[in-house]
């Protein structure tokens, strides 16, 4: 299967679950966990960074329109995606390891603690994001604490479980950079 | 010159990255603009329609409580029957009638729509409500929306053509005025975007008599909703120290939760209304 109906099969699907699944939990009457930016995670290391940035925010606003509140998720994607490759830099175990598999995983990312690392972080700065943009306009810093760290532990849970149910086969490209 | 070019084209995914960014908030801040947009209308046109599909299946699970809810809605008008009525005996009465209009006929100010919610949010900080009802069924913007067993739900405030977009109560900038049904003070409604189903209505005098338990209706004073649409029983009352008013919290009428069917109110003589106080604006002027 060509990558980019792959892309696009993953796009509507992530949607569609966060859409129609995961926005019906309202855990306590405030904790909404959401997974659809697992489709920027799992975007490939060798894609320029302006294509992530734009890719980022078409996710975002296809989301916000479902929700008819635009520019919420728009903004915390287009933030995650910037932020993305710094953490990729950052956490992959040595030089060039990028080059040897297409997309960031447990194997890719070498072993399951900095991948671990890495989704939280990306989980958490979309959170803190997006929570904050909604209470800065009610003004409640506890109440956004709070739904920022609830949500967080409970995304970070389902993508984990995600992970875990579609285990993406990870070819082994090049072990020359 | 040159300068400048290098400089963005080092820079390109910062500066692409800041206005993405500020394309966001300003469509968070301007999000009235967004729904006066074009292609507002066509987004929701799409996303109404897998909304739809979706509602086609989700209905079969709430069939159960949408019957009640109709059924009670049912006995509520069957209540009202003027068959139900034993009028006293006025047939021995001869009455002239001198007047040359007729007064019997009455005309309509209401008119009720029906209409299926396809989508409904109550877990974000503004919700909103999509019906299966747009332009091409007769809804317009500001009309009212009830659910069936009268509580107040929302107003609209997108139009596209087969589907509307329903700002709720829970809603930031949804302030519907609501009156208290005992002693008739009215007061503004707002949410503080915590609690779905606990609204704060503000601007009751402390020296109205308030209790828990208190009903809160439609004050009718907005060509959207009549008066006497019910809003919600009062939970919680404290007094504001620092003004002369209450803090009132109260638990909506209508269910967030499970809404199902809703109706939507055209008000007929709202255009009358409106170029009523366009002609005093212009007067005072």
């Amino acid at each position: 299967m060509s990558s980019l109906i792959k892309y696009i099969i993953r796009f509507a699907l992530f949607i569609l679950v966060q859409v129609f699944v995961l926005d019906r939990i309202h855990l306590h009457q405030m904790i909404t966990p959401y997974i659809y930016f697992l489709f920027l995670i799992w975007l490939p290391f060798n894609m320029g960074r302006t294509q992530q940035m734009l890719i980022a925010f078409l996710l975002g606003f296809t989301l916000d329109s479902f929700h008819h509140q635009p520019g919420f998720h728009s903004a915390a994607c287009v933030l995650i995606a910037y932020v993305r490759p710094f953490l990729i830099n950052i956490l992959i175990p040595q030089e060039g390891a990028d080059t040897n598999y297409n997309e960031p995983s447990f194997t890719s990312m070498g072993g399951i603690l900095p991948y671990m690392v890495f989704i939280s972080v990306i989980t958490f700065i979309h959170h803190a994001w997006l929570f904050f943009l909604e209470a800065w306009q009610f003004g409640n810093i506890w109440y956004f604490l709070v739904k920022t760290l609830l949500s967080t532990v409970l995304s970070l849970l389902l993508i984990i479980i995600t992970e875990m149910l579609f285990v993406r086969k990870q070819k082994f490209r090049t072990n020359t950079v | 010159m040159r300068n400048i070019f290098l400089f963005i084209r080092r820079y390109f995914n910062f500066i692409l990255f800041l206005l993405l960014q500020g394309f966001s908030i300003y469509l968070i801040v301007h999000y009235s603009r967004y729904h006066n947009a074009v292609f507002s209308k066509t987004t929701n046109q799409l996303t109404g329609k897998i909304n739809e599909q979706y509602n086609k299946v989700q209905y079969y699970f709430q069939l159960k409580k949408t019957n009640d809810s109709l059924v009670t809605a049912n006995k509520k008008l069957y209540d009202k029957l003027k068959a139900d009525f034993a009028l006293p005996d006025t047939s021995s009465n001869i009455l002239v009638d001198s007047i040359k209009v007729d007064s019997m006929e009455r005309y309509r100010k209401y008119e009720y729509y029906p209409a299926k919610v396809v989508y409904n949010s109550v877990a974000a900080q503004n919700n909103f409500i999509v019906i299966n009802r747009g332009a091409a069924q007769n809804i317009k913007d500001g009309m009212g929306i009830i659910d069936p067993n009268m509580g107040v739900v929302g107003i609209v405030t997108d139009v596209s053509k087969d589907f509307a977009v329903v700002m709720s109560l829970l809603h930031k900038d949804s302030h519907i005025s609501g009156k208290l049904l005992k002693t008739g003070e009215t007061g503004t409604l707002s949410w503080d975007g915590k609690t779905p189903g606990i609204i704060s209505l503000t601007g009751i005098p402390k020296n109205v008599k308030v209790a828990k338990g208190d009903t809160i209706i439609s004050s009718g004073f907005s060509t959207s909703i009549p008066k006497g649409m019910l809003i919600g029983i009062i939970e919680e009352v404290k007094a504001d120290k620092s003004s002369g008013i209450f803090l009132i919290k109260f638990k909506a009428a209508a269910n967030f939760y499970n809404l199902e069917y809703v109706y939507a109110i055209e008000n007929k003589q709202a255009d009358n209304i409106k170029t009523i106080l366009e002609k005093v604006k212009q007067k005072t002027q």
